[in-house]
Parts: C-alpha cells; structure tokens; sequence
C-alpha cells in the first residue's frame, strides 16, 4: 500500500474504515463510488452505538439525565459543525436530512417569502437535480424564472455569461461549489462577490465540496451552504443548511410541529428562534453525533492535507486513464476535485459498471442525477470513479486493469 | 466459464456491434418507446401486425450492450410469430432470466438464450427486459413511454 508524502498513511488510514477489509467477487473491495456516498471510519460507528448504548433520549425536553445527556450531544455536533465549516454562531446551522432537504427548504421558506413572478434564479448547467427541481417547483408555484449559467467542454463555468445573468430581476444565485458528475470546483468566492454586488444572495451546494475541500463559509461569504453528512463519513439521513442568522430569522418556518415552537393555543402559535425554529420533531440525534464523530474524524487528519493528498491521486488517475485510447474523460476543469468522469468508445456505462464490478471495483454510472448536463457533452451516461482519502495508486491501477478488461471483452 | 464470460457471449456482443432491424420501420402500424431512467437507455419499437400475425419489427435506440442486444434479439424471434406466440417467447424469456432454476423450453428461444447469463446479475435483468416491456406497450397500443421503474 503506498503511502503519501508528509504525515498522510493511506495504510494506517485504511485501517480505521473496516467496511475496505472485505472481498467483493473474490476480489479485494476496490471502492470509487465516493462521491455517491463516503464509507465510515470505526469512530463514526462507534459514536452511534456509543450515543444509543448510553445517551439516547430526546433533546430539550426533560429534566432527567439522560435527556440533558442527549442535548449535550446534539448541540455539541452542532457546535463542530460550526467550527468546521468556520460560521459565526452556532445557531446558524440547521440540522436537516441533507442537501436535497436543506435545497427544498430554503426554497419553500426564503424562495416563497422573496421571490415572485419574472423574478429569477441563477443555476448552472452543471447542477445535480437536487438543485434544479426544488426551483422549477419554486417557479411553478411563483412564476420565478430559472437561468442557467452555460460551461465550456472542460466542464468549467463561464464567468463571463454568469455576471451578463445577473440583473435586477435576479434574487437568488443557487450554484454547486463542486460538480458531482464532473469534479469541477467552481469559483465561488467570485461567484459569490458578484452576486453581492448586486445585492443577491448565494446558496451553494457543497455536498461534495465539503468532503474534499476546506470550506470556510465566513470567508467566502455565502448566504447559504447546504451539505449531506453521509458524503462527508458520516451517516445517512443528517445533512446541514449553513444559513446566514438574519436571513434564517426573518424566513418562515418549513414543517410546522414540536420544538419549532415558543408557545400554541388554538388561535395562534409563536414560533421558536433560530435554530429549532427549522427543526420541528423529533430530529435524527443519532445522525448528529454520529456526523461530529465524522468531522472529528477529517478535522484531526486535515481537510488540507485531505485535499493535497486526494490531488495527488487525482493527477496519478488523470494520467493513467488518458493512455487508454478508446477512453474519454468528461470534465477536464483545470481547477477540479477527485473525480474520474468517463466513457468509453465500444462499451456502455453500464457495461464497463459490471465488468469493473466483477474485479471488486465499485464505481457508478449512469447520468450521476445530472440529465441536463450528460444532454451538454451529449452522453447518455458515464462511468465515474470518485476518490477519497483513503483510495490509494494501486487501487487506481486495478481500475486500469479493470478497463482493459472492458476492451478486451468489448473486442472479441 | 465465470458469469462475466457467460453474461458476455460472443454472440450477444455480436449482435450489440450489428443490431438487427436496426432502423424506423416506415409502415409500423404498432409502436412504442422504452425508457429506463436508472442507466437512460431509451428504445422505440415499431411493428407492423396484420390480423394476429407480426409481419415486421424493427428498433431504434441507444443504450448497454445487454439491452441491445436484447432487442435485436426480440426483433429476430418475434418476426413472424402470432401475438400468442411472442407472448409465449416472452414469458419463456422473463422466467429465464428472472428464475435460474425454473424449466424453461430453450428451443423456442433461440439466440435468446444466450442471455440466460444475465440471471446472475440482478441489477442487469431490466437492461434485458426493457425492449419486452415496449413490446407488450405496442401491441397494448399504449401512448406513453414505458419505463422499467
């Protein structure tokens, strides 16, 4: 197993991730399928069996122990998300169940209260369908307009067509910090700053970003960033929305319940302050925790060092896939994450999926919740190979061997 | 043989580089699309039925090399048949690949059952239905796009 430069040991990494022991066809787990969802390192595990063994209870309520145990936990993961993600305070993150969930409901909360018919929202051709369809269904209840941001055929966003975009008809600017299908990493603090200069707001989408890039939400200025806790090692079902606190307060509620309340009679019900204002019910306390142990996890090996590495294996992967000549990479960004976005000249996606399979390689494909953008390089689909931390060159060059495999087969 | 070489047989990868009837069918009097929107494949079926017969069939479409060849198959084996017999072949198929350890007459399959290996691969079976599944929409006269959802 190699080891990168610096304190970085892949080996002794890999260790703590048990689900990477095992075989799959008989052959060693190979797993590139990170940007669907990251594996969990042991602490995330533990946390969950730990919080359920010794602390489970609802949160806020009670004045036993237990209870008062719970709320510790919930609102400490809160606080490291804050830390993580470098916001002012703590009420500023929402837990919710992920990106999809947090998109949905700024969309239905702030979108509903401040955007109305021939108003307009910016995304980009590069969107996963999680951060077009809450705005289409946003535009159908309004009359809003969506616009979409055109990119180049390296998968890189036009700077210049996004700001000719931005007008006085503009409210909302909801763009991807870093492409799922593609791996691009776009410009966000540009993206964001020329928003604001016209007084528009920004939400970007970070579910993969925030796995792979050090995120500092005070720095770069958005008025919102959402993300799923699963992509980032931790548990399904727990996601945030970073929102910041004026605009959260003077936004509606999104589920009307328990804990987003101050006071109810039948006649009229005040509502709770930021953050339980958006978090009525019970709300995955489990996922919280478990989620802290996660951000634990990165924080303590570096999302610097995390980046710097998964460049490394980036640039190894780019490399190695551009000698094979019936192959074609589809997202060439200069500036762009761990993602090997694919297709080949002979076989389907679908094809090259179950070949690879059969070697223990997990990648996905298909059209990646992004039909807008395979339609753009005029694909049906792609294979893509999304690195983490803990993937290594040798397992890069059984993905090699995997699609020699593919054109051996797709040659006979 | 591993499942991989079984599911990849050289004559299914064959009939997935030379789809037969592989184009519109001008006088169809029968026809339907078929989507699968896990992986996009897309297929459009046409048929020409005079009284109970399928006199002609063609397809058009893009997708894996399993749903292709799927479908250049079915075109093959339904040409001429009764629509009581492509039922038949097409039940015969659907428990070939779906029940592995079911009976089936492999002689009224053809070149069909070169795609019995797809029964040891779960997430694949919809790649092979999918051409069976537009075909009962044509002969149903159904408007709208099938799916395998």
């Amino acid at each position: 197993m190699s080891t990168a430069s610096g304190s970085f040991d892949v080996a002794r990494i890999r260790e703590d991730f048990p689900i990477l022991k095992q075989r799959i066809n008989d052959k060693p787990l190979v797993y590139l399928d990170n940007a669907a969802t990251g594996q969990k390192p042991q602490a995330v595990i533990d946390a969950l069996v730990n919080y359920y063994t010794c602390e489970n209870s609802n949160v806020h309520r009670g004045v036993h122990t237990l209870s008062q145990r719970a709320t510790d936990a919930y609102e400490g993961a809160r606080s490291k998300v804050r830390q993580f993600l470098n916001a002012a305070d703590d009420r500023e993150i929402i837990f919710v169940r992920g990106t999809t969930e947090a998109i949905n409901l700024v969309a239905q909360t702030y979108g509903r209260e401040n955007i109305g018919p021939g108003d307009e929202i910016i995304i980009s051709a590069m969107e996963h369908h999680s951060n077009i369809v809450p705005w289409q269904i946003l535009g159908q209840e309004t009359g809003a307009i969506l616009k979409v941001v055109p990119i180049n055929d390296d998968g890189e966003l036009l700077l210049d067509e996004y700001e000719k975009l931005l007008s006085p008809r503009t409210k909302l600017v909801s763009i991807v910090h870093q492409s799922n299908a593609l791996g691009t990493i776009n410009p966000v603090e540009q993206i964001v700053e020329l928003a604001h200069r016209r007084g528009v707001p920004v939400l970007l989408d970070g579910a993969q970003s925030v796995a792979h890039v050090p995120v500092d939400v005070s720095r770069v200025d958005c008025d919102f960033y959402v993300f799923s806790g699963h992509k980032l090692y931790g548990p399904t079902g727990i996601g945030v929305l970073y929102g910041k606190a004026e605009l959260l307060e003077a936004m509606p509620p999104y589920q009307g319940g328990g804990e987003m309340i101050r006071s109810v009679t039948f006649e009229k019900t005040l509502y709770n302050t930021i953050p339980n204002k958006f978090e009525a019910g019970t709300q995955n306390i489990a996922g919280s925790v478990g989620l802290g142990a996660a951000i634990d996890y990165v924080a303590n090996l570096g999302m610097d060092n995390i980046a710097a590495y998964e460049q490394e294996l980036l640039t190894y992967g780019t490399r190695r896939l551009a000698e094979i000549g019936p192959l074609r990479l589809i997202g060439t960004a200069r500036h762009k994450g761990s993602v090997l976005s694919f297709v080949m000249e002979n076989a389907h996606p679908h094809d090259v999926g179950t070949i690879l399979d059969a070697e223990g390689i997990a990648v996905r494909t298909g059209h990646h919740c992004a039909q807008p953008l395979m339609d753009r390089f005029e694909v049906s689909a792609t294979v893509r190979a999304s690195l983490a931390f803990y993937n290594t060159k040798e397992e890069i060059d059984a993905l090699v061997h995997g699609i020699d495999r593919v054109i051996e087969i797709f040659s006979r | 043989m591993s499942n991989l070489n079984e599911l990849y047989q050289e004559i299914l990868l064959e009939h997935n580089n030379k789809p037969r009837n592989f184009r519109k069918l001008e006088d169809a009097n029968r026809q339907a699309d078929g989507y699968n929107p896990l992986c996009g494949d897309r297929i459009t079926l046409y048929l020409k039925v005079e009284e109970d017969v399928i006199t002609d069939v063609a397809f058009q479409g893009v997708g894996c090399a399993i749903s292709r060849a799927s479908a250049s198959m079915l075109t093959q084996s339904v040409k001429g048949q009764t629509l009581d017999k492509a039922e038949e072949i097409f039940d015969g198929f659907h428990t070939m690949i779906t029940e592995p350890e079911a009976e089936v007459d492999y002689d009224a399959l053809g070149d069909l059952e070169m795609l019995s290996g797809v029964s040891a691969f779960p997430t694949r079976i919809k790649c092979a239905i999918l051409a069976w599944h537009t075909l009962h929409a044509a002969l149903a006269g159904q408007g709208d796009a099938v799916t395998t959802e």
